[in-house]
């Protein structure tokens, strides 16, 4: 490293000089799920298509993950429910159509029409007169009766005022609401899509850095960079082909022989044993990203409605231990339900999230519970081994009757959980959907919230929650969300593990390639060396 | 004859009926949401679940779901999978190059397995002969997918001669995954032609000819040859086959678009269109195999008849 800076120092060459901006990159990625709409993907191979071939009002920064204004020139309100959005001028779609405040109202009032079956039609729940464009079905989509005929065609709460200016009026106060529209759902669509979808489908046509070229159907999808982009950063490079993978194990093989020039996540036979270290050499690429592991617990439950029992639990394990001896240091122990790079974060939020074992039993003789305490956890992510470690680490502390119970696939555990018919505390996760404090406890804690599994509820915790939507600015929205952390604290709703590492690797062809917060390939950063 | 391929032909619709009633169940009564994972990491939306719901006929009996499926079906429509893709298209799309990986794979384990066979049973007890035992014993005992990761482990990375997934479906790039795909066949087609001609090399009818005067090659090549590989012959067809819809592991190591591939994320993400579709056509196409190999017998034994 030493030497290879001295002769930097010694031959100042231009940095383009080694740089091939023509060429073209490869990287991992799965089939997309659904077709490729942006309102209508949600996971992750959809997405990753998608992305490069849409800019938003906002994106977050690959950085620190905080957002900026993309399409959006100001993003204003006063009460934090009337919000006006000036969009900056002159941006057009990949067929050469202009980018207005129409084609952001309009995509979004599509998405969000029932009839139209979106994916991402719930993220516009917060918006005035959804129930009008989306009514709820009274028994459920699994009951008999089909969900009433929606009584309106467009969110009354999306007015176009001209072509670079739209209002957006929510349902309720929501301080946080520009921090959310970054997603992909919210991207604007052009004309062509109303005119033809199946059309669009084939041939999607966007706002972003890159333009489609062709879909192979699980094979490969080309984009080319658009040298019309109207954002501020360029890609520094053309080409991207995304080759679909059937596994992570057989595209780990492309990656170790330079085959395949980028993967944002190494499958788990690569991390085993900290193979990929060998494999790869320099050539990993890791940082932090935006999920944790935590236990919840179901509060339909004896004993684990018992603040007690969940607060000895909590200090009975070992977080310290775990992350290194299992995951070798690529996780850090939480100390608070919110994920250290979102805005907002406070460091030491909860206080019974560190090892000790005095503590654990004082509260754990308090709780005067004899009884067997289970954790359950799907086995088909990984997952045994620390669940295992935790069990232990709490059954060495507290010497008390756990087990660790497996279920086989994610699928049938997500639908116990569902149903609120799990047996004992169990495995936990959350990703984050937009980089706000308020995304880790709203909708995992509040009272019937869409992610509440374990049916946690304090009327306080509520209360200091919507207290915090209404207030004016971010800033001091943050505030009172820390304060509506603080207060679940108490309550130990669920037991914060530790945050996540993601390690992804390069091809030697690539200079640099960083990932980005959300886990995927930042390509503003991609380098190609010449 | 004509009365007899009619009669087969016939006799497919019951089973016809039967396995693609047994898959749509089966798929559809695998256990789990069925739109869960479809939306990434959260529940998908009502509308969106009630839409499928409708799509799929999730809200009928089974045999009411059934019944439409095979009504479309029986028109030529395979339906759409919940990604908007045509059954149908992905089927005509990765059958091609999963025929390729079968024909490659098939070539590969007649021409070595047959090879190996005759040669050792010509031969008798010796060096090659054991050779051909031990070798292929060890074959039989090790799984497609360990022979898939070694090879894909020390030709692909260690050594790099060749790439370690297949980039181009071409049938230059799909020896080494046929070689890998053909291994345990192969060593049973080298043991069955083995064991089939050492036990006709001592038939009467290889005598009298040799008795005449015929020359051994043609005693070899025309008698002893043709009454020997019946029984090969019937293992290498049903064998097509089995390729055709059983190379889910080979085509995953080695990440060739094939039928394999296809069927195993569709079961994995709960694509029953697709999971019936595929596997309707992979029981037809292993019917007409059978048939075919029967039909074969006739040409290689006129002393069999089909009345």
């Amino acid at each position: 490293m030493a030497a290879l800076a001295a002769t930097a120092c010694a031959t100042p060459a231009e940095p383009e000089a080694t740089v091939d901006t023509d060429a073209g990159i490869t990287i991992f990625n799965t089939e997309p799920e659904n077709p490729l709409v942006p309102g209508n993907t949600t996971e992750v191979g959809g997405g990753n298509v998608l992305d490069p071939l849409f800019t938003g009002l906002i994106e977050y920064d690959p950085k620190d993950a905080k957002p900026v204004n993309a399409m959006a020139e100001s993003f204003e309100t006063k009460d934090s429910k009337l919000f006006t959005v000036k969009l900056k001028s002159g941006w057009t779609f990949h067929d050469g159509s202009p980018v207005t405040a129409k084609s952001f109202v309009d995509a979004w009032n599509w998405t969000a029409y029932g009839p139209n079956a979106a994916q991402g039609a719930s993220f516009f729940s917060q918006i005035e007169g959804y129930s009008a464009v989306n009514p709820k079905d009274p028994d459920g989509p699994d009951g008999p009766q089909p969900a009433p005929t929606p009584t309106a065609n467009t969110l009354s709460g999306l007015k176009v005022v001209d072509d670079t200016t739209f209002t957006i009026t929510l349902s309720e106060a929501f301080s946080v609401f520009p921090v959310t529209v970054g997603y992909e759902v919210f991207s604007p669509l052009p004309e062509s899509f109303f005119k033809d979808k199946a059309a669009f489908e084939q041939h999607p046509i966007g706002n972003g850095p890159f333009r489609f070229v062709s879909r192979v159907v699980g094979q490969e999808i080309k984009l080319t960079r658009w040298d019309d982009y109207k954002g501020g950063e360029k890609p520094k490079f053309k080409d991207l082909t995304l080759k679909a993978y059937q596994s992570r194990e057989a595209a780990y093989g492309d990656l170790v022989t330079n085959s395949l020039d980028f993967m944002e996540e190494l499958p788990p036979n690569a991390l085993a044993g900290q193979k990929y270290e060998q494999d790869l050499g320099d050539r990993v690429v890791q940082r932090e990203t935006l999920n944790n592991q935590t236990i919840a617990f179901p509060f339909y439950l004896k004993p684990y409605d018992d603040v007690n029992v969940r607060k000895a639990l909590s200090l009975a394990i070992n977080r310290e231990e775990i992350t290194q001896r299992i995951f070798e240091g690529s996780r850090k122990p939480a100390d608070g339900w919110v994920h250290p790079l979102t805005e907002g974060y406070k460091p030491g939020q909860c206080e019974f999230c560190k090892f000790d074992p005095t503590k654990a039993k004082e509260y754990w003789a308090k709780a005067n519970y004899t009884g067997p305490i289970i954790l359950q956890s799907n086995t088909d992510g990984g997952h045994q081994e620390w669940a295992e470690a935790v069990v232990n680490s709490i059954k060495n502390t507290l010497g008390i009757d756990i087990k660790f119970v497996p279920t086989t696939s994610f699928g049938e555990f997500r639908q116990k959980v569902n149903a609120h018919e799990m047996t004992g505390m169990y495995r936990a996760g959350w990703i984050a959907d937009y980089p706000s404090i308020e995304n880790w406890l709203t909708p995992i804690l509040r009272t019937g919230a869409s992610s509440n599994d374990g049916l946690y509820s304090n009327p306080a915790f509520d209360a200091k929650l919507a207290e915090a939507d209404k207030a004016p600015s971010k800033d001091e929205a943050n505030k009172l969300y820390q304060d509506a952390e603080k207060i679940a604290a108490q309550d130990m709703p669920t037991i914060p593990l530790w945050t996540q590492n993601t390690i992804g690797g390069k091809s030697n062809r690539l200079k640099t390639a960083t990932l980005d917060p959300f886990r995927s390939l930042d390509l503003f950063s991609v380098e190609v060396t010449k | 004859m004509g009365r007899y391929v009619l009669r087969r032909l016939l006799q497919m619709i019951p089973v016809f009926l039967g396995t693609t009633f047994l898959i749509y169940v089966m798929v559809w009564a695998v256990p789990g949401d069925p739109f869960e994972g479809k939306c990434g990491e959260r529940d998908c939306p009502p509308s969106y679940v009630a839409a499928m719901r409708e799509q799929f006929n999730l809200d009928d009996n089974v045999f009411v779901q059934y019944g439409k499926y095979l009504a479309n079906l029986l028109q030529g429509d395979f339906g759409k999978t919940s990604s908007g893709l045509e059954v149908a298209d992905r089927i005509a799309a990765t059958f091609p190059v999963t025929l390729k990986l079968a024909v490659v794979a098939l070539l590969i384990e007649a021409v070595i397995g047959i090879t190996a066979g005759v040669v050792s049973g010509l031969r008798g007890r010796g060096f090659l002969d054991s050779l051909v035992l031990v070798s292929t014993l060890f074959l039989i005992s090790i799984p497609v997918f360990v022979t898939g990761y070694v090879v894909q482990l020390v030709f692909g990375i260690q050594l790099g001669w060749i790439t370690p997934t297949v980039s181009k479906p071409t049938f230059v790039n799909l020896i080494v995954p046929g070689f890998v795909l053909a291994s345990l066949s192969m060593a049973y087609v080298a043991r069955l032609s083995r064991a089939s001609i050492a036990e006709n090399k001592r038939a009467d009818y290889v005598r009298t000819a040799l008795a005449k005067g015929m020359r051994p090659r043609r005693v070899v090549g025309v008698h002893l040859l043709r009454n020997s590989l019946i029984p090969v012959i019937t293992f290498l067809g049903t064998d097509l086959g089995a390729f055709l819809g059983g190379a889910i592991v080979t085509e995953g190591i080695f990440n060739v678009p094939g039928v394999g591939g296809l069927v195993f994320r569709s079961i994995l993400t709960k694509d029953g269109a697709m999971v019936t579709g595929v596997v309707t056509v992979l029981v037809l196409v292993y019917l007409l195999m059978t048939l075919l190999v029967d039909l074969l017998y006739a040409v290689l034994d006129p002393r069999i008849r089909y009345e």
